[in-house]
């Protein structure tokens, strides 16, 4: 192991969310960010937290995995989270608690930060030192260096920022964490999630996209051919969302999901500040328009002024005739 | 503890006066240019106090009570409320020379002394302010009072003495039924805000707004956080823009993304 000679490292606890019996990616991410400040701990709570750690014991960073076992964590209320976030802080003096920037972190992370009067640090996406984190404010328009002075650091991680964290080749510690007591303050009533079996879109390696210039809902078929062959996810613009063209987990942007794909192909959308803030990380960007002076123009690798009813379906047939790569 | 009356519920709504959504903003010195720029209400915020204003329509709740926490000129954003139908407004100033540094902990904090004073049944934020992206008010307050907390919420029904808040999570929705006292996030999708009608920001100017000085509530406001650097993104260029569907597709396999 390589030495280290700063004078102090941290103590990371991670806080794990598990989708379906899979770790998530925004959680390996998190992983990854907390291996910077020192050896890293995950804590997973849920009835079935046993079964989970079998799989986090396995992600190579990891030193260690604290399991609390308990019906009320199963639906990540964070009245249930917190307390239990807090006794594992008080318990083994961790100096950071992170976790991925997906809903579940934006909720649980504040709170548990309140119980010991720290300022949360959220959507971090570079950790230059134990205190110091680089984060975006105005919707993406000022990259911000910040030094935090608070014992422990409570930050939720970009996760398109950091490389996901392997996932074979570790062997940590599984040890037992006492549950905290139900809270009672919340009840989960039901869930109602879009079933997809389509990419998910703040993982996937392209994206295309949809906004105003589509029309309609039906519209969105379009693109849904065009992704199929390229395995890519469909993503939309606040605008569709609102018109009720597309479900809401489909919104890229500052109040969306962040994306950062190795391709993303904006159609029929105009670029304005507040999508771009959440998808101007990826790394080729291409924008079918029909208005040359659409914003999104400026900041495009490849762009073209043409009708999006005309490209998509040609680059459909291209690429299904073509053979991919 | 808190008024378990039904129909008779004490909703309290958190404003914040922002550099207008639409402002690109532009960083120099190590900051960013916010003089001069058009101001206005945080966008979420407006949602919140639309869906505070609904619920006593409703006849759901019988007050509501308009908070901002800022400079003097913050006091226009609670004019706004009042206009829009807030029965009541309360400002807590806070210094020029402080006010951009003030951070969540510190309002959640501040809000918790009002809290113990108003023991408001419902606290209805926005999900985030636009200028720090932060996103955390709601929960830290949620987590200083331990009450329970529902954000991103796309629909509030209250049931009684419950409240359900269906929730924007990353796959869907979530229903969750919270105890009150709550804190509950307003997220983009749970109302379209009204505007303001002239005559009642005509009356509006003239209601009183009650002002409290930061100092009075015992606050510690100091920044636990400290803004080493500031910079602009990483500029893209424009890349070319291409004339025929086929040359579109050719650049793109040459890039080889598709």
């Amino acid at each position: 192991m390589l030495r280290v000679t700063a004078p102090s490292l941290g103590k990371a606890l991670v806080v794990v969310e598990m989708i379906n019996g899979k770790v998530s990616p925004a959680t390996l991410s998190a992983i990854t960010a907390a291996s910077k400040v020192g050896p890293v701990t995950a804590l997973v709570a849920s009835a079935a937290a046993k079964d989970a750690a079998q799989v986090l014991a396995k992600i190579k960073p990891l030193a260690s995995v604290l399991t609390a076992v308990g019906e009320q964590y199963n639906h990540g209320l964070p009245e249930e989270y917190a307390p239990l976030i807090d006794a594992a802080v008080r318990a083994n003096g961790y100096t950071h608690v992170f976790a991925g920037t997906s809903a579940f972190g934006k909720n649980v992370i504040p709170r548990a930060a309140a119980k010991q009067g720290c300022m949360p640090i959220p959507e971090v996406t570079e950790v230059k030192d134990e205190h110091t984190f680089v984060r975006e404010t105005y919707a993406g328009n000022a990259i911000t260096t910040i030094k935090s002075s608070d014992k422990i650091k409570y930050c939720t991680l970009r996760g398109t920022a950091f490389e996901h964290a392997e996932e074979e080749g570790g062997s940590a510690v599984v040890e037992d964490f006492p549950a905290t007591p139900a809270a009672g303050k919340s009840s989960f009533v039901e869930d109602q999630l879009s079933s997809s079996d389509k990419p998910d879109l703040a993982t996937a390696t392209t994206v295309i996209s949809g906004g105003r210039g589509m029309k309609n809902g039906e519209n969105f078929k379009m693109l849904e051919d065009l992704a199929a062959p390229l395995s890519a996810a469909v993503g939309a613009t606040r605008a569709v969302v609102d018109a009720g063209y597309v479900p809401n987990e489909m919104q890229v942007g500052q109040t969306g999901k962040t994306v950062a794909p190795n391709f993303y192909l904006a159609c029929g959308i105009s670029g304005a500040i507040q999508h771009v803030a959440g998808m101007k990380s990826s790394k080729v960007i291409a924008v079918v328009n029909t208005d040359a002076e659409a914003p999104f123009f400026q900041i495009a690798d490849y762009g073209i002024v043409e009708d999006l009813f005309k490209v998509v379906p040609a680059l459909t047939e291209k690429i299904k005739a073509g053979g991919r790569r | 503890m808190f008024r378990t009356l039904p129909n008779y519920l004490k909703v309290a709504v958190c404003v914040k006066r922002v550099v207008d959504y639409t402002v690109k903003v532009r960083v120099k010195d190590n900051k960013v240019q916010t003089a001069n720029s058009k101001m206005s209400v945080n966008p979420f915020d407006e949602i919140a106090m639309e869906e505070a204003i609904q619920l006593r329509e409703k006849k759901v709740a019988d007050e509501v009570i308009a908070i901002t926490i800022g400079n003097k000129k913050a006091d226009e954003v609670l004019r706004t409320a009042l206009a829009l139908g807030c029965d009541k407004a309360m400002h807590v100033v806070v210094p020029d020379a402080a006010a951009e540094s003030v951070e969540p902990l510190a309002i959640a904090q501040i809000l918790q002394k009002i809290h113990e004073e108003i023991k408001p049944d419902i606290w209805i934020l926005g999900k985030q302010a636009v200028d720090g992206d932060f996103g955390c008010t709601a929960q830290l307050l949620a987590g200083l009072l331990d009450a329970a907390q529902g954000t991103f919420a796309s629909k509030v029904e209250v049931k009684g003495t419950k409240v359900n808040v269906t929730r924007e999570v990353d796959a869907g929705r979530q229903v969750v039924e919270l105890s009150m006292p709550c804190v509950l996030a307003a997220d983009l999708r749970l109302n379209t805000p009204r505007f303001p009608k002239l005559p009642n920001i005509m009356k509006a100017r003239k209601k009183p707004v009650e002002t409290r000085d930061v100092a009075t509530l015992g606050v510690d406001i100091t920044p636990h956080l400290t803004t080493q650097t500031v910079t602009e993104p990483t500029i893209r260029k424009a890349g070319v823009k291409v004339k025929t569907v086929d040359e579109f597709y050719n650049k793109l396999h040459e890039a080889k993304v598709i």
